[in-house]
């Protein structure tokens, strides 16, 4: 019943990173590399949005929770935003969206703002093999794990509960259509 | 006709759940008119022995308060999932954890460690715990166990509708038993209040500026509060926009800023980022420092912005609690 998960990091494991890029800059970059041939660590999932401005903290709480080891987000230099001001807000956001992660046991390395201007593919390179060497060292952040583990606990009752003695036992998963009956029965 | 089968039951609770079914005053005779209240351990006595002898989908509706923290509580919440046909998640602990879930910041381990040995105020010399399984003379004595998480209502057992409020008001609870009995229910799952944030009903909406720039956030301690001005205007942090409304603004009026126990609209997955991310998206510096140092404004991030949700929002709690995420033994 105390199955504790093993604290090993899994053999073959190598981090996996989701990327935010902009669409005019960073995401250009990106495109700059590969059409380069730049070779980089192949960690990165990249999704492109329009600006760094889109990136909504949930965004990068949701990817950590549904186990990407590290987020990180690129958007145009500061003043070159082609919105203008979109990467302040981003910027405005970092600092207590890093707060927050450290606050809840995530190490704020995990998360990464970088600039980087359509020229930049080198930039690109650098960063993500960087970053994956930082999470290399810190190892799997592993959150969908721990929901597991966490919630072993409750296991056991759930089955007992559901198949005690007591008055015409009913099936433990209650399909949603069984409920919707119950009420206009 | 027989009348429909109430029951309300507390789990990890304060009672305030309770205190608002009592502040239905007049309008609770009326309730009690037309249900039979089989069950509400604050009012009246009760055994175990009596819910499970009861036919399973026997009680018309439960509205169930506390959030699920105990082993007690989590077998009370199954049973009655079994005996009920509307299972209601009352009150905000229920609805997500509650203020209670900022506990899954902390290692129970370290909660038990805190309270029967460390706090100033404790005098147990051997450091004496509660234990699941104890005796004395051949009889066997047994306590719930805390479980590691601090969970909401439905992380535990499928929950039909949600009331949500630090407490529930009681205008929102008579709409919501009102609806129970003429059979007016929403959709299954629905949360019983408006899917629109507290700025809409809050009476300072006048004064919402239509460019916040904010260069100073102040606490509630630090600054007299102007009675008729939005509290985001005057610097502090409102949880309003990221709030649910239906609770009428009791807090603004009583000159506090919201602090988010209705929770987020149905919009929102996680209410505490979603606050985080409107209200730094409205600092006024554009230099990493300075904004460091506005942000220095708010000293406990989670506290202020997962006071209610902590449970239910994206990471559920700390992280590096457990060496390997793993859970401490049963003791």
């Amino acid at each position: 019943m105390n199955a504790e998960p093993t604290n090993a990091v899994p053999e073959n494991w190598s981090p996996r990173i989701v990327a935010f890029f902009c669409n005019w800059c960073t995401y250009t970059a990106a495109d700059l590399a590969g059409v380069s041939r730049m070779k980089y660590a192949p960690n990165v999932r990249v999704i492109r949005l329009m600006c760094s401005g889109r990136v909504d903290p949930q965004f990068v709480v949701a990817a950590l929770a549904k186990g990407a080891d590290g987020v990180l987000i690129g958007g145009c230099h500061p003043g070159d935003c082609h919105y203008v001001e979109g990467n302040y807000k981003m910027l405005r956001r970092f600092d207590l969206l890093r707060r927050v992660l450290k606050d809840l046991g995530i190490e704020p390395e995990r998360v990464r703002l970088e600039w980087i201007s359509a020229a930049e593919g080198e930039k690109v390179k650098r960063v993500v093999n960087e970053m994956v060497a930082t999470l290399q060292k810190l190892g799997p952040l592993g959150i969908p794990g721990h929901f597991a583990a966490w919630d072993e606990e409750i296991r056991e009752l759930e089955h007992e509960v559901e198949h005690s003695a007591g008055s015409a036992a009913t099936p433990a998963a209650r399909e949603p259509h069984q409920a919707e009956e119950a009420i206009h029965a | 006709m027989p009348k429909p089968r109430i029951a309300f039951y507390w789990c990890a609770s304060c009672g305030g759940c309770e205190e608002t079914v009592v502040d239905l005053a007049d309008d609770i005779l009326s309730v009690v008119e037309k249900v039979d209240i089989v069950l509400w351990p604050v009012a009246m006595d009760f055994k175990y022995h009596d819910i499970e002898t009861m036919p399973d989908r026997s009680i018309t509706a439960t509205f169930l308060n506390g959030a699920i923290r105990s082993s007690e509580q989590e077998e009370m919440a199954r049973l009655l999932r079994r005996k009920t046909q509307v299972l209601i998640a009352y009150g905000a602990c229920a609805v997500s954890g509650g203020i209670p879930a900022l506990a899954n910041l902390f290692s129970r381990e370290e909660i038990l460690t805190y309270n029967y040995e460390a706090a100033p105020s404790v005098v147990n010399s051997r450091n004496v715990r509660p234990q699941p399984v104890s005796g004395t003379n051949g009889t066997q004595l047994t306590l719930p166990t805390l479980r590691n998480v601090v969970r909401s209502l439905d992380q535990v057992v499928e929950v039909d509708y949600y009331v949500p409020g630090c407490p529930p008001t009681p205008k929102l609870t008579r709409a919501a038993i009102a609806a129970l009995l003429e059979g007016n229910l929403p959709t299954k799952g629905a949360v019983l209040a408006p899917d629109i944030a507290l700025c809409d009903e809050c009476p300072r909406k006048k004064t919402r500026p239509a460019n916040l720039s904010i260069t100073e956030i102040k606490r509630t301690h630090q600054v007299l509060a102007d009675h008729t001005t939005c509290f985001l205007a005057q610097g502090m942090v409102c949880m309003g926009p990221a709030t649910r409304s239906g609770c009428e603004a009791q807090c603004t009026i009583g000159n506090m800023p919201c602090t988010g126990c209705f929770g987020p609209t149905s919009r929102v997955q996680d209410q505490g980022m979603k606050m985080l991310s409107a209200l730094c998206s409205n600092l006024e510096s554009k230099e990493e420092s300075e904004i460091r140092t506005v942000l220095a404004g708010i000293p406990d991030p989670v506290g202020t912005f997962y006071r209610y949700g902590l449970a239910k929002s994206l990471l559920r709690g700390k992280h590096d609690l457990y060496h390997a995420g793993g859970k401490d033994a049963a003791t």
